[in-house]
């Protein structure tokens, strides 16, 4: 009997295959309503998106949640991935089939973003503290400048690279630029879809939940709740370190070929700081360490804003009022005692927190 | 010639920074946070003067006066509404709400004052003084340059000389030491930890006024590139040391300037961050800091 | 050969000679003692024994192996396990989760293993879960296994401590302070649980304590801490009776 089955199930394995099944019904309801004609242009439009920030806010939530560091170049990792995937997509060109062609795209923007991850993380993992925030926010900042001043261009002498201007590639005059500076790639062949977005948001659930409910995952939330005792029952903290931040940016790198694949022209300027804030408010908002509430509060804050234009210039602000606020109110051991006696006052019991993930 | 000059206006940014890090630095050492919203304390200080001298044509001095007042307040009361109620919380915590408060000020700015930057007007040309002009026109320092050099020299030894000679500076220095113990021994740590805030924020309104001077364009980001450079020459220094601050902007300054120079305007941030790498690989504790030991 | 031989064992932190010319002998299956007043370095010897402090010299060499300012990564792997003072749990994990990964290095597969689900996770999960279930049996937490670590009362932390510990089927157990903070009653308890942790693993155990009838009830042998160096060795009655031991505990020169 399946339902009995469910009831005797771990109380994880249960709550993961919720966050599943929420995923698949909202696809399904999608699908049904548009098929109906009932939803609108913009907001078809944010589909793509929704799955290309959930999948950040998943892929952060690894680094935030389990394995407690900060991390404000998630953009970052989001754009080299974009860049990679999307150059690729659009130097196969038609010359490859398409379902050669955009696995390749995807998996060249996951393992470049991964390697910027090690870059990234080998040396400040090594240190606790606040480094590997400081260090991610520089990376963001410092890729969003490199890009916009690439000028990559092709033709039959090959690739052309400088890092003035256009002119300075000396092309032929029949040449193809394929970034240009701040212009970035412009004439992309559109691919992504919301079925490819979903189908991807589900792999990013699968290999993240099922890691984190592995050996590996123990042993990055062991370092996370203290790195002292992990040492002392043999784990190796670098290592295990490097392998969440490393998998969470790979997920940056394929949401960012996600979202690169959704429009027809790509500026590095896109994955900025902003960018990164704004997925750690989704991390923030939904619940350090609930990859659930990343999801909800990916897609509710997408979708959001498009509602309520009239709130468009006061967005960023309420993020920032958001991670303030969100932080005392569950962090301030005086705020937590006194939310604790009100809800004793209503329920008369203690306030138990439940399971995460 | 041409290197010298690069190296002075180097050494001058550099001062700059070490002002900004002195700030990160001490709060670091004493309420053991990543304090991310100084850099945009920076950049409110900076409007103020933008407004005081440069709108209402108020005296330079005054004018920075003003700012170091608004800035003290603003850093004291951040401290008192966000940080103070997360002192015991777990760092990730405290360090999320400083981003918050960092991109609230940004916000809060560009609101106010719009996401175009502003041209300012240099204080020190406005208190009259003209660039020093050496070696039959071949070199010419700014006054900028010359002002900020000696300013930062000047509050570097007025701020170690009150640290170590006088009674809140030996309470700065038991918190930083042990804060439980500090407190045992009766030392007021809220109003010690909101002291530094006030000092920090203070010299964060020279700073301001200082880079905004070398650098005239301002806007809501001003002060968030030179807030995080200066961290990164607080490390490089040694993160809780002074004079390690002072090394660390110094150093990085003509590390940013020369790289300018040199090999590349893209690319000097990388460059400055490179050796932030270079310094958490090679040496964690930075040039003149000193290793804590975690007690097991 | 002793399991554990540790000769001429010092450690200085800037100027101050924290721990100074430690010999001591551990052999397989016997319950030690570290006493001393506060202060006297016994912790620092923990921490040298489990690699969180380098010895500035002398040898630690556990089963022939010499493993003097190896890791604490490396020194887990090669037999030594430990608690702390200030109980060190993985608080946001549940009971069980602690345990388990205390067998990080006991039960191993890949990365890949568990994001993909293949047939041996399922089997080496399942292997972990009976151990573990079985490690806290004994220590009376297996009904407590879902909750989060951070939810056990203080007495039942400083358990689950000692349940990882064995988890990583170490050959020398050391344990800093196992009876901090639990009333008399659960002081008993914990003596017959030590003593039969000892003959169930047939480990050898070695305990810092300040409960002197902890102390003297299960130890075999003794070793008396003062100003970091040795003042005093062998079994109960003799530290009991030893002038130098009853001076250093008196304050007395």
């Amino acid at each position: 009997m399946p339902l009995s089955r469910l009831k005797h199930m771990k109380k994880t394995t249960r709550s993961n295959l919720i966050t599943f099944a929420i995923v698949i019904v909202f696809y399904l309801v999608v699908q049904i309503l548009s098929g109906a004609g009932v939803t609108s242009r913009s907001f078809e439009g944010q589909l793509v998106p929704i799955c290309a920030y959930v999948m950040l806010a998943i892929s952060l939530n690894l680094t935030v949640g389990f394995l407690g560091e900060l991390s404000l170049g998630h953009a970052g990792f989001m754009s080299v991935g974009a860049f990679s995937g999307v150059l690729l997509w659009t130097v196969l060109g038609d010359s490859v089939p398409v379902y050669v062609a955009l696995p390749l795209a995807f998996i060249v923007g996951g393992v470049v973003a991964g390697i910027f991850g090690v870059i990234v993380g080998v040396p400040v993992l090594r240190l606790s503290g606040d480094y590997l925030a400081i260090v991610t926010l520089a990376f963001g900042e410092i890729i969003k400048n490199i890009i916009n001043a690439c000028y990559l261009g092709i033709d039959e002498n090959g690739l052309h690279f400088s890092m003035t201007d256009a002119t300075s590639l000396g092309m032929e005059p029949d040449g193809k630029m394929l970034i240009n500076g701040a212009m970035g790639i412009t004439g992309i062949q559109k691919a992504s879809t919301f079925t490819i977005g979903i189908v991807l948001v589900l792999i990013t659930l699968i290999v993240i939940l099922n890691m984190i409910n592995s050996r590996t995952g123990r042993a990055v939330m062991a370092i996370r709740d203290n790195e002292i005792a992990a040492q002392s029952v043999g784990i190796n903290l670098t290592r295990y370190k490097l392998t969440a931040f490393v998998m969470s940016a790979v997920f940056a790198g394929f949401a960012g070929v996600l979202y690169g694949l959704n429009y027809s022209s790509l500026v590095a300027s896109r994955f900025d700081y902003n960018t990164s804030i704004q997925i750690l408010v989704f991390v923030v908002l939904g619940g350090i360490g609930s990859i659930r509430g990343s999801i909800i509060a990916a897609a509710l804050l997408t979708v959001l804003p498009e509602v309520l234009r009239g709130l468009q210039d006061y967005r960023m602000l309420i993020y920032a009022i958001v991670l303030i606020v969100v932080m005392i109110f569950n962090q301030s051991p005086q705020i937590v005692a006194w939310r604790k006696r009100i809800v004793a006052r209503f329920t008369g019991k203690k306030d138990e927190k439940k399971g995460v993930a | 010639m041409q290197f010298l000059s690069y190296l002075i206006s180097g050494i001058s940014l550099g001062s700059v920074y070490a002002l900004i890090a002195l700030g990160y630095t001490m709060v670091y050492g004493i309420a053991k946070m990543l304090n991310f919203a100084h850099g945009d304390i920076i950049m409110i200080g900076s409007y103020v003067i933008f407004f005081a001298f440069g709108s209402f044509g108020m005296n330079p001095i005054l004018s920075v006066i003003l700012s170091m007042v608004v800035c003290t307040i603003l850093g004291v009361t951040i401290e008192r509404v966000a940080y103070r109620p997360l002192r015991e919380a777990p760092s990730l915590a405290v360090l999320i709400t400083a981003i918050g408060v960092s991109y609230l000020l940004q916000q809060v700015a560009q609101l106010l004052w719009s996401a175009n930057p502003k041209s300012f007007q240099s204080i020190v040309t406005g208190i009259g003084l003209k660039p020093l002009v050496l070696f039959d026109g071949q070199l010419t320092i700014s006054a900028e340059a010359i002002v900020t050099i000696i300013a930062c020299v000047i509050i570097m030894v007025a701020l170690t000389a009150f640290v170590n000679h006088t009674v809140p500076g030996h309470a700065m220095l038991a918190v930083s030491e042990d804060r439980g113990a500090a407190q045992l021994m009766g030392v007021n740590v809220n109003g010690t930890i909101a002291l530094t805030f006030a000092i920090g924020s203070a010299l964060a309104a020279v700073a301001g006024a200082l880079l905004c001077s070398s650098y005239p364009t301002l806007s809501p980001t001003t002060g968030a590139m030179p807030g995080i450079k200066a961290f990164v020459a607080a490390v490089f220094g040694g993160i809780g040391s002074i004079p390690g601050a002072f090394l660390g902007g110094v150093l990085l300054g003509v590390i940013e300037n020369l790289s300018k120079a040199y090999i590349s305007t893209q690319l000097s941030d990388a460059i400055v961050f490179l050796v932030l790498i270079v310094v958490l690989v090679v040496k964690p504790t930075g040039l003149l800091g000193k290793k804590i030991n975690v007690k097991v | 050969m002793s399991l554990l031989e540790v000769s001429n064992l010092g450690i200085a932190f800037g100027g101050l000679q924290a721990v100074s010319k430690l010999d001591m002998t551990i052999e397989k299956g016997h319950l030690y003692g570290l006493i001393g007043p506060n202060g006297a370095g016994k912790t620092t010897v923990f921490n040298m024994l489990t690699g969180v402090y380098r010895p500035t010299e002398g040898n630690i060499i556990l089963d022939g192996k010499d493993i003097t300012g190896k890791s604490p990564e490396a020194i887990s792997k090669a037999g030594i396990a430990r608690t702390f003072q200030n109980i060190r749990l993985f608080n946001e994990m549940s009971v069980l989760d602690n345990v388990k990964v205390g067998m990080h290095n006991q039960i191993q597969y890949g990365l890949w293993t568990g994001i993909l689900r293949l047939p041996a996770y399922r089997e080496k999960e399942h292997e972990m879960n009976r151990r573990a279930h079985s490690l806290l049996k004994i220590f009376d937490l297996d009904g407590e296994a879902e909750l989060k670590a951070s939810q056990l009362p203080y007495g039942k932390q400083r358990k689950l401590e000692i349940a990882r510990a064995l988890a990583t089927n170490p050959k020398l157990l050391l344990l800093d302070e196992p009876a901090a903070g639990m009333n008399p009653n659960e002081t008993e308890e914990l003596m017959q649980t030590v003593r039969s942790v000892r003959d169930q693993f047939g480990i050898a155990i070695l305990l810092i304590e300040h409960d002197m009838n902890f102390v003297m009830g299960i130890c075999e042998e003794i070793t008396v801490l003062d100003y970091g160096r040795m003042i005093a060795h062998g079994d109960g009655k003799a530290i009991r009776n030893n002038p130098k031991v009853i001076a250093a505990y008196l304050g007395g020169d």
